[in-house]
């Protein structure tokens, strides 16, 4: 039940309270609460749990990491720590 | 799918594996929270990739498992109650109570319906008038905003026929309990990102500074997970300990305002038993005062100690398999292969104890993905 998944919103129902809209999970569509991230934006990636989206994600944030990981790679041996 | 498959990749996480052998040094034990990772290192043979100084344990952070005995027994006297449509997330319904399952009370003629969202039960309240819907309004910091929400819409809405079996548990007293125990193991905790993601992170910083622990705040795919260990690992090796953001794509330091706002609204923090662990304080919510008439225990009354059958009520006794070493798996100090029952009296379809029925219960987990822990 903790299962909570990035998908993207296709549709937002502006009139409806709590503010509902359309999420898609890689194919799959379901009706989310959106009324926890009220400055959700047409085709914004969001967490949903339990019906709920409970936080946007940030693309930038996303590409960050996978670079990280792409330094990782290349500058291992930077990383090693000075004998104390 | 975006943001997930990039989160799959096999070299980034190769990578990332290397990255944490260059760094180690000496044994560490590090703890993961949340289930859905227990679930994803289990899966993904995560412990493997490590250099083997390190070691995983897997932490309380399943709600099916940490729901006590007791909330699990109100839940079926209520659910057995004639007039009643009971309501759940569905990996409830096969957690053990003292005598019986609410897939008993259902196969027994209860009315009791899996709902995916905790509006779909007010929904349902909506739709049957002549019927009490109770919802059982269990999870940790991620599920209760949406379960508040469903009590604020029932109040707004004026429905009258809907309330919540509430069993709400949180993150840091627990993380708490586990290092202030003489027998703490846990040496750096990966914190449950989508608990991070409606609470932020700042109210883990005392918990850094006071027992002198790294937390890192963590994601869910194997990538994540790795490079959530890489964090904690360079942290111990430093000596440093502090709160780190691995998970910075979906995790704000305030955490989720209007959720933290809506929280705050409808409940207040409360003493919670967590099931194999014992009395947290302040390791819950209830409901606030404005919206106790949402509140199962308060509209039923149901007692812990009597349970109701077809109308008729008698004294139980919380009775937990006496083989089951729950409590020191969700602790971190046993493994679930190393209790007797693992595999033989105790599987997914006759769970003795709770972390063997949700997928994201670590003796479940290693059942379904490990099949060379026989012991
Ligand atoms: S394997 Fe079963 S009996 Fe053993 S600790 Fe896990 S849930 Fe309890």
């Amino acid at each position: 039940m903790c299962l909570a998944i990035p998908g993207k919103v296709v549709s937002i129902e502006r009139a409806s309270s709590p503010l509902m809209g359309t999420v898609n999970f890689g194919g799959i569509q379901k009706q989310v609460c959106l009324d926890l991230v009220p400055d959700v934006l047409l085709d914004e990636y969001v967490i949903v749990h339990v019906g709920f989206a409970i936080s946007k994600m940030d693309e930038q944030e996303a590409q960050e990491t996978l670079k990280l990981f792409e330094e990782l790679d290349s500058g291992l041996d930077e990383l090693k720590i000075p004998e104390i | 799918m975006k943001f997930i498959d990039e989160y799959r990749n096999a070299e980034a996480a190769q990578a990332v594996a290397s990255a944490i052998a260059s760094i180690t040094t000496r044994p560490w034990t590090i703890m993961e929270i949340c289930g859905g990772q227990t679930h994803t290192i289990v899966k993904y043979g995560i412990e493997s990739l490590l250099p083997k100084e390190i070691s995983l344990v897997h932490g309380p952070g399943c709600p099916v498992c940490v729901t006590p005995i007791g909330m699990i027994d109100k839940a079926i006297a209520v659910a057995s109650m004639a007039d009643v449509i009971f309501t759940s997330f569905g990996d409830m319904l096969r957690v053990p109570g003292s005598e019986k399952d609410l897939l008993t009370v259902k196969a027994e003629g209860g009315t009791v319906r899996i709902v995916y969202s905790p509006l779909d039960a007010v929904t349902i309240a909506q739709k049957n008038p002549d019927k009490q819907v109770v919802f059982f309004a269990v999870g940790f910091e991620t599920t209760a905003p949406a379960n508040a929400m469903a009590v604020f819409q029932a109040k707004r809405l004026g429905i009258k026929n809907f309330s919540i079996l509430c069993s709400h548990v949180l993150v840091p007293p627990a993380i708490e309990a586990i290092l202030s125990s003489p027998q703490n193991l846990v040496q750096g905790f990966l914190a449950a990102g989508h608990v991070c993601t409606v609470m932020g992170y700042e109210e883990y910083i005392p918990l850094t500074d006071t027992y002198r622990v790294p937390i890192v705040v963590t994601g869910f795919e194997p990538v994540d997970i790795l490079q959530g260990i890489y964090m904690t690992i360079k942290q111990l090796e430093e000596g440093r300990y502090e709160v780190e953001n691995q998970y910075a794509r979906a995790v704000r330091r305030e955490g989720n305002i209007p959720a933290k706002q809506l929280l705050a609204e409808i409940f207040e923090t409360t003493d919670r038993t967590w099931r194999g662990i014992g009395e947290i304080p302040s390791s819950g919510y209830k409901l606030r005062e404005p919206y106790t008439e949402y509140d199962a225990e308060n509209k039923y009354r149901v007692s812990s100690e009597r349970l109701w059958h077809h109308g008729v009520s008698r004294h139980i006794e919380h009775q937990e398999s006496n083989l089951c070493i729950a409590g020191l798996v969700l602790q971190g100090l046993k493994k679930p292969h190393e209790c007797s029952a693992f595999r033989t009296e105790c599987t997914p379809e006759r769970p003795l104890g709770a972390p063997m029925v949700s997928s994201e219960g670590a003796c479940a987990a290693y059942y379904q993905y490990q099949p060379f822990f026989q012991e």
